[in-house]
């Protein structure tokens, strides 16, 4: 047995029990760490020296019988997308290379008041626009069932991360599928929260209105766990739900019985990986078995919801990265004329090719003579989807699909061709423009690769989907775990 | 809706991007097919449906205007790649008269 492959609150158990120490566990994660990152790629900055200081804080803290929470001691990987006081901050940008920040993201600071151990800042997509890590500025992370194929994205770091026992925990943010697809394809769980529910105070913001930090990890009890340690009303957010449920995990073991399941046709589209759909189809089967009872369930504007993301994202990207300019953070391009020239030089060689495509899908969509057409048809696309699934939470606790419309796709595969890209998150995607809640959870293999059961709940209705979800997981028992990355 | 280079060297000048003759090409060509298959949502019926700019039905989140935390100023300059006199440091923006 390797404590790095352990659950958190297997950790947590033998942690109490003496039978192991926080520093214990930080080593195996720095360890596997040094065997296989070399390999996966899944960290930008591993900080080790840091979380074997914090790991021992926590053991002495232990050892005077202080009282600590369930998560102390237990090692995560951050995605390089929520600021660190004093260790540099990526976002996956040339133009963020040397950015180090001078405070902590609120999440940052719930964890640590955790005890959490931070091991370092995990890859991803650049400002996480992308679905494969491949949109990295800093060169793709591997997918640990097959490193020849991608990790999914943009929070793949995190996600291989975790899948192949670099991290006990991770922390993902999730704009279009970026916590849910990359579980889905690394055969982990992945949450996505309410809109509302964690602080985005120090998350670098892609687009602002559909933007979730949320927890990557090996079982729904961690998922729940961790989703109670970062949750809560932030002050420093005025996005931030007042009062929004904190307690995810203290009835997660109450079942399924009697549950009532949407099936989204919209979800089940021409296209998609026949080992997928076999997979889904069969954990269907085995909710209903459980007690759930499911119907069929149509929501015709998802099919819009896709066009609808890829006007609305950008445009809010177009905003927030305005303020890349080469004045107060990052690169600045040397030798230019005037400000302007400046500006346009270092975005010119910070941006890469996605972000830039992104920029300037954005600033058309919201240009004079398109804004109506595009932005402020979407905007009423989204209320639409919006209305649907609010009308499909009267008739059901739950909605479920597949997260992804196929299996870890292979290196260099769609990164030249953005459509097929995009596609990758047409499950996902209705969720973030609605705000609700959705969780990816492994549903098996297909092809010797993971597949993703989507569970989806309305506004703060955590609780129920991830009871769902464990009674799921318990009945399917813990998959097959990654052997290719294995020292 | 095909673009044209004209369009896409207009949103460059825009979003402040020196973008390259390459680039330009494959901007073109790229947002033309995105905006081709973003058009579908033109055929959804809209009249009388209002937009969502945001989930959350949140408006005018206030607090006390009272002091608290904050950066210094040092903290806050740390981050920038030209400062002088506790500024941030910018290429000149003013032209001088000839």
């Amino acid at each position: 047995m390797n404590l790095a492959d352990l659950t958190a609150h297997e950790l947590a158990a033998r942690f109490a029990a003496g039978e192991a120490t926080a520093v214990a566990a930080t080593e195996a994660a720095l360890e596997r760490i040094r065997a296989t990152d070399d390999r996966l790629h899944a960290f930008l900055t591993v900080t080790g020296e840091q979380a074997l200081h914090d790991a021992a804080g926590v053991d002495a803290a232990r050892q005077r019988g202080e009282a600590l929470g369930p998560l102390a001691g237990v090692p995560l990987a951050l995605k390089d997308v929520l600021v660190t006081k004093g260790v540099r901050t990526t976002a996956g940008s040339k133009i963020l290379d040397e950015f180090v920040p001078p405070y902590d993201a609120t999440v940052v600071t719930r964890l640590r008041q955790a005890g959490v151990v931070i091991l370092g800042k995990t890859n991803m997509d650049e400002f996480a626009m992308g679905s494969s890590t491949e949109n990295s500025g800093f060169g793709p992370t591997r997918n640990p069932w097959d490193p020849s194929r991608v990790p999914g994205g943009s929070s793949g770091g995190s996600a291989a991360a975790v899948a192949a026992g670099l991290a006990t925990l991770g922390i993902g943010t999730d704009t279009g599928g970026s916590i849910r697809q990359p579980a889905s394809l690394c055969g982990i769980v992945g949450v996505k929260p309410t809109y509302g529910l964690v602080s985005r105070y120090g998350l670098i913001a892609f687009a602002s209105s559909l933007d979730q930090v949320g927890p990557l990890t090996r079982d729904v009890r961690d998922a729940a766990t961790l989703l109670e340690a970062i949750s809560g009303h932030d002050p420093m957010d005025s996005t931030s739900i007042p009062e929004a449920p904190t307690d995810f995990s203290s009835r997660l073991e109450a079942g399924v019985d009697g549950l009532r399941v949407g099936v989204v046709d919209e979800l089940f589209l021409e296209g998609t990986d026949a080992g997928v759909l076999a997979r889904v189809r069969e954990a269907l089967d085995r909710l209903e078995r459980l007690g759930a009872r499911l119907e069929p369930c149509s929501l015709p504007s998802f099919e819009y919801a896709l066009s609808a993301y890829y006007l609305i994202a950008p445009a809010e990207c177009s905003s927030n990265l305005a303020r890349y300019d080469g004045v107060r953070w990052g690169l600045r391009a040397k030798d230019a004329g005037d400000v302007v020239d400046m500006m346009q030089r270092t975005r010119q060689a910070g941006f890469g090719p996605e972000v830039k495509r992104r920029i300037m899908l954005g600033t058309y969509a919201l240009s004079a003579g398109y804004y109506d057409a595009y932005y402020g048809q979407a905007q009423k696309v989204r209320t639409l989807v919006l209305r649907e699934l609010q009308a499909a939470f009267q008739r059901f606790d739950l909605l479920a699909g597949p997260t992804s419309p196929s299996v870890a796709f292979p290196i260099g595969e769609r990164v030249d061709d953005p459509l097929a890209m995009y596609l990758s998150d047409v499950f996902t995607i209705p969720v973030n423009l609605a705000g609700n809640a959705a969780v990816s959870v492994p549903a098996g293999l297909a092809d010797g690769l993971p597949v993703g059961l989507q569970l989806i709940a309305p506004a703060l209705g955590e609780a129920t989907m991830l009871r769902a979800a464990w009674a799921f997981e318990q009945d399917l028992g813990l998959g097959a775990r990654p052997k290719e990355v294995r020292p | 809706m095909p673009i044209s280079r004209a369009d896409v060297q207009h949103v460059a000048r825009l979003a402040r991007l020196a973008l390259t003759d390459e680039e330009l090409d494959r901007f073109q060509a790229q947002l033309s097919l995105i905006l081709d298959e973003a058009d579908k949502i033109k055929r959804l019926p809209t009249e009388g449906v209002p937009p969502t700019a945001h989930p959350l039905p949140r408006v005018n989140v206030w607090r006390d205007d009272t002091p608290g935390p904050c950066l210094t100023r040092e903290e806050a300059l740390s981050t920038a790649p030209e400062v002088e006199q506790d500024r941030f440091m910018v290429p000149r923006i003013i032209e001088e008269e000839p």
